[in-house]
């Protein structure tokens, strides 16, 4: 059964410094990196110690909270450094990988052959678990949850977004595997969502409940298609996977090795010839932008610039980032900035602020705030670009005063921080709704678990 | 360069002092900040609080000007001076400097006092409690003195705003907190507090009140009356005032409120640009129609008789009302403080409703108080949290029914 989905409530940012269609596969970078950070509410157990050598595929450490929960190396080569951080924290163990890379063999797998629980084994042994999501919560998967139903959004509507159809051509193979693989986690569908215009290798699989999507961002993010398709009530999970991550899982089922590769689309006005890098997970900023980012006063950002994570050059590719985006920093003053006439921002109201008037025009916006952090004032502008069937003023607000019932009663379990991102975008008192979000899945992952 | 980066050095050295808030405020309104983004959103919209007030603010500077012309044509055709004008809202009469001087002298002063009184309660508090000072005030400041008559007293302004701002706002945390519209608990505390002031026929006009003072005093002099046509409605008395004076405003009343003309083209203002809820505005004039329509009923069923004190204002046809009195300055400026109003977009119309409802049975009810609009806005302020409740609640229904049905 086929569902389409439309949303009409939305906003979709067009910036300048869209990836041109193009592809450089980067050569093997000298270190790469893994940040326990990427993973939300993971606490690591080291398995290496610095000096050893360790193969592509090979934990580097588990989850404190499940041992079978392995956390793999995107390359070969030696431990070089663990950097800690407060209370020795890790925050970063750093790999220098060898000239000659050398994975670690799995096994090849027939995926139609093998049971839930094989596959299941099969992912953690390999340390492809850590692509499998969860709502609620936006956390790494629960191996012992039992999923409703399977998510993958192949359709990425974010600004500057990695075009997903383009990406992933000729990856029908492994994408096939993957999502065979999937359909024996769950008693429910693998549902795909792909964009209703597009091309998807995803679209002709077998085994899929497809959707075709059409509107503005947040149409690509995954809880808006769920809440379209099967919203997720109290007590139930859901299982998501971005599509990227199913080619490294269709491969090791394919060949038995974990293939760490992305294809990376850098993106943003800071950048001299936007365009797609193919780089492995992890890998070091320096590495990838080369000599292609424009080094003055920029902000570098590990995903997009609405959901992402700010890093420095010297600095690593987030584990599940597929674009790096590169804009300018907006550490200056303007002068009666906050009443004169704009032209070149972009702005949900018309409060001369013209962005109306051009809808399609490009815009090179900065990150500069655009006016101070204030309480909650303006009410009904975020329901303008926000498409779940939740109150996103109320839900945010329960949040701030940790109403676990309320936070329940709203519609918690089914958001993710990157729902906000576009309220936050708008927002005129400069609020940190995606943080308040984290901060309240954090506290309810905490108290009802 | 020199003055940005002077300030800039300047805010650097005030950094973490007690002062830093209020060196803020008056920096960040010459220069949108150097602030930039952490994690989170990289990007932010162009629009902050400034420019939302500030558009509130522009939309109410064409009522401030056209109140200095106006107080000083009340005050010349009281007088005697001047004759009636008749020639439509560009009347060559109304338009003149001798009237702009009279009103710009009286309503000056009330907007620096308003102003001024209320900015330094702001900046203390904002001094003592650390954090920044918000930019509410800016409106509130605008909104006050056009809402009170044009003879008030400076020192009851000054009270009452300190007394508005204190206990209206600032208790609450400041704003967005506060439950009641700053702007009408300044105005209620007026009239309630100094009623001889804000109500009777006499404060209506420049003079009136002087005046009268003189002949209780044993002057010859022609008394000045300035009866608004609420009052002479609730007196069952002659209007003497054509529609058209009152849609342009040629009337007298507080000193904003009298345009009809330029309220809604305030109105079309804040719509067009997303800044004021079409929702909560349009419901409002749909509540007070209502009410109108149901008194209208009232009249033509002949239960209430031109004998009735109530007979005056509940024959009014019931789309005069938006001409007379306040409702319609009420309903643009103060019931969409987003702050204290219904949050959601169903709880707007609910809540708009009812202020038009209310207002029109106050006004109708009350002769006491000719305009109930202000009445009913602070008492829909205080039941908008209840009406979001059970427009939230239906959410939160539809979410629980959807688990019932799974579990079933």
């Amino acid at each position: 059964m086929s569902q389409d989905i439309r949303i009409k409530k939305g906003l979709d940012v067009k910036l300048v410094g869209e990836a041109d269609k193009t592809t450089t596969t980067i050569p093997l970078g000298s270190v790469y990196a893994v940040k326990p950070d990427d993973f939300h509410k993971i606490t690591p157990k080291l398995l290496v110690k610095v000096g050893e050598e360790v193969q592509a595929g090979e934990a580097l450490f588990y989850n404190k909270a499940n041992e079978a929960l392995l956390f793999p190396s995107p390359v070969s080569g030696e431990v070089v450094e663990i950097v800690r951080g407060a209370k020795r924290k890790v925050l970063e163990i750093k790999i220098l990988a060898d000239k000659q890379q050398q994975f670690k063999d799995f096994g090849k797998k027939d995926t139609a052959s093998l049971s839930g629980e094989e596959v299941k084994a099969h992912l953690l042994a390999s340390g492809c678990w850590p692509f499998i999501k969860q709502r609620p919560y936006d956390v790494v998967a629960n191996p012992e949850g039992q999923p409703k139903a399977i998510f993958i959004s192949a359709y990425a509507s974010a600004p500057l977004a990695t075009d997903l159809d383009y990406v992933l051509q000729g990856k029908e193979a492994e994408l096939q595997a993957a999502v065979t693989a999937l359909t024996k986690l769950t008693t429910g569908k693998v549902h795909v969502s792909v964009a209703k215009n597009g091309n998807s290798p995803l679209a002709a699989l077998n085994g899929i409940s497809l959707h075709k999507v059409s509107g503005p961002h947040p149409s690509g993010n995954v809880s808006t298609q769920i809440g379209k398709i099967d919203p997720i009530n109290k007590g139930e999970v859901v299982w998501v996977v971005t599509p990227q991550d199913l080619v490294i899982m269709g491969e090791l089922l394919l060949t038995g090795k974990f293939n760490a590769k992305r294809t990376v689309a850098l993106t943003g006005s800071k950048f001299n010839t936007p365009s797609y890098v193919e780089v492995l997970m992890g890998a070091n900023i320096a590495d990838v932008v080369t000599t292609n980012l424009e080094e003055t006063n920029e902000r570098i950002i590990s995903g997009n610039v609405l959901s992402g994570t700010q890093v420095n050059k010297d600095g690593f590719l987030g584990y599940y980032d597929n674009q790096i985006t590169a804009i300018p920093e907006g550490d200056d003053y303007e002068f009666f900035g906050w009443n004169k006439p704009v032209f070149n921002k972009i702005s949900n109201s018309r409060a001369l602020t013209f962005s109306w008037l051009t809808p399609n025009k490009k815009y090179d916006l900065n990150t500069n705030t655009n006016g101070e952090h204030r309480a909650f004032v303006l009410t009904g502008a975020y329901e303008q670009v926000f498409p779940l069937d939740i109150y996103p003023l109320q839900i945010l607000k329960a949040c701030l005063y940790k109403d676990l019932d309320e936070m329940e009663a709203l519609g918690m379990y089914e958001v993710a921080p990157e729902d906000f991102a576009l309220t936050e975008f708008i927002c005129v008192s400069k609020q940190p709704h995606q943080q308040i979000i984290r901060e309240g899945l954090d506290l309810m992952l905490e108290e009802i678990g | 360069m020199g003055l940005k980066q002077n300030l800039h050095n300047l805010k650097e050295k005030y950094k973490g002092t007690k002062m830093a808030p209020a060196f803020n405020a008056i920096h960040t309104f010459l220069y949108l900040p150097n602030e930039t983004t952490h994690n989170g959103t990289h990007i932010k919209a162009a629009d902050d609080l400034k420019r939302t007030m500030n558009i509130v603010i522009m939309s109410l500077v064409p009522c401030l000007v056209f109140g200095m012309f106006n107080a000083g044509y009340q005050h010349y055709l009281a007088t005697g001076e001047i004759e009636r004008v008749t020639s439509g809202f560009f009347s060559g009469g109304f338009w003149t400097v001798d009237n702009f001087m009279v009103g710009f002298w009286k309503i000056i002063p009330l907007v620096i006092v308003s102003y001024g009184v209320g900015l330094a309660v702001e900046f203390i508090f904002a001094v003592i409690k650390g954090h920044e000072v918000e930019e509410g005030y800016l409106v509130t400041g605008m909104l006050v003195p056009l809402i009170v008559p044009v003879d008030i007293p400076l020192w009851m302004l000054a009270v009452a705003v300190i007394f508005g701002v204190v206990i209206g706002k600032e208790v609450f945390g400041g704003t967005g907190m506060n439950i009641l519209n700053p702007a009408l608990t300044i105005r209620a505390f007026l009239f309630f507090a100094y009623p001889t002031w804000m109500s009777g026929d006499k404060v209506w006009v420049h003079g009136a009140v002087e005046r009268n003072n003189e002949i209780i005093a044993g002057s010859n002099l022609d008394a000045i009356s300035g009866e608004t046509i609420l009052g002479s409605y609730a007196q069952n008395n002659e209007v003497m005032y054509s529609l058209s004076d009152m849609f342009l405003g040629f009337i007298p009343g507080s000193i904003g409120e009298t345009s009809k003309l330029l309220i809604i083209l305030g109105a079309l203002f804040l719509i067009f640009t997303k800044i004021g809820s079409w929702r909560i505005i349009v419901s409002t004039l749909i509540g007070a129609l209502a009410m109108g329509l149901i008194f209208n009923g009232v009249v033509d069923a002949g239960w209430i008789t031109e004998g009735s004190k109530f007979y005056g204002l509940m024959s009014v046809e019931f789309w005069q009302h938006l001409f007379i009195g306040s409702i319609l300055f009420g309903a643009v400026f103060m019931a969409t403080d987003p702050v204290t109003a219904a949050q959601t977009n169903k709880g707007k119309w609910i809540y708009g409703f009812l202020i038009g409802f209310i207002s029109i049975a106050i006004r109708v009810f009350n002769p006491a108080y000719p305009e109930g609009v202000f009445l009913a806005i602070l008492l829909m302020n205080v039941f908008a949290p209840t009406i979001d409740h059970y427009v939230v609640q239906g959410n939160v229904k539809r979410r629980m029914k959807r688990l019932k049905a799974k579990t079933a």
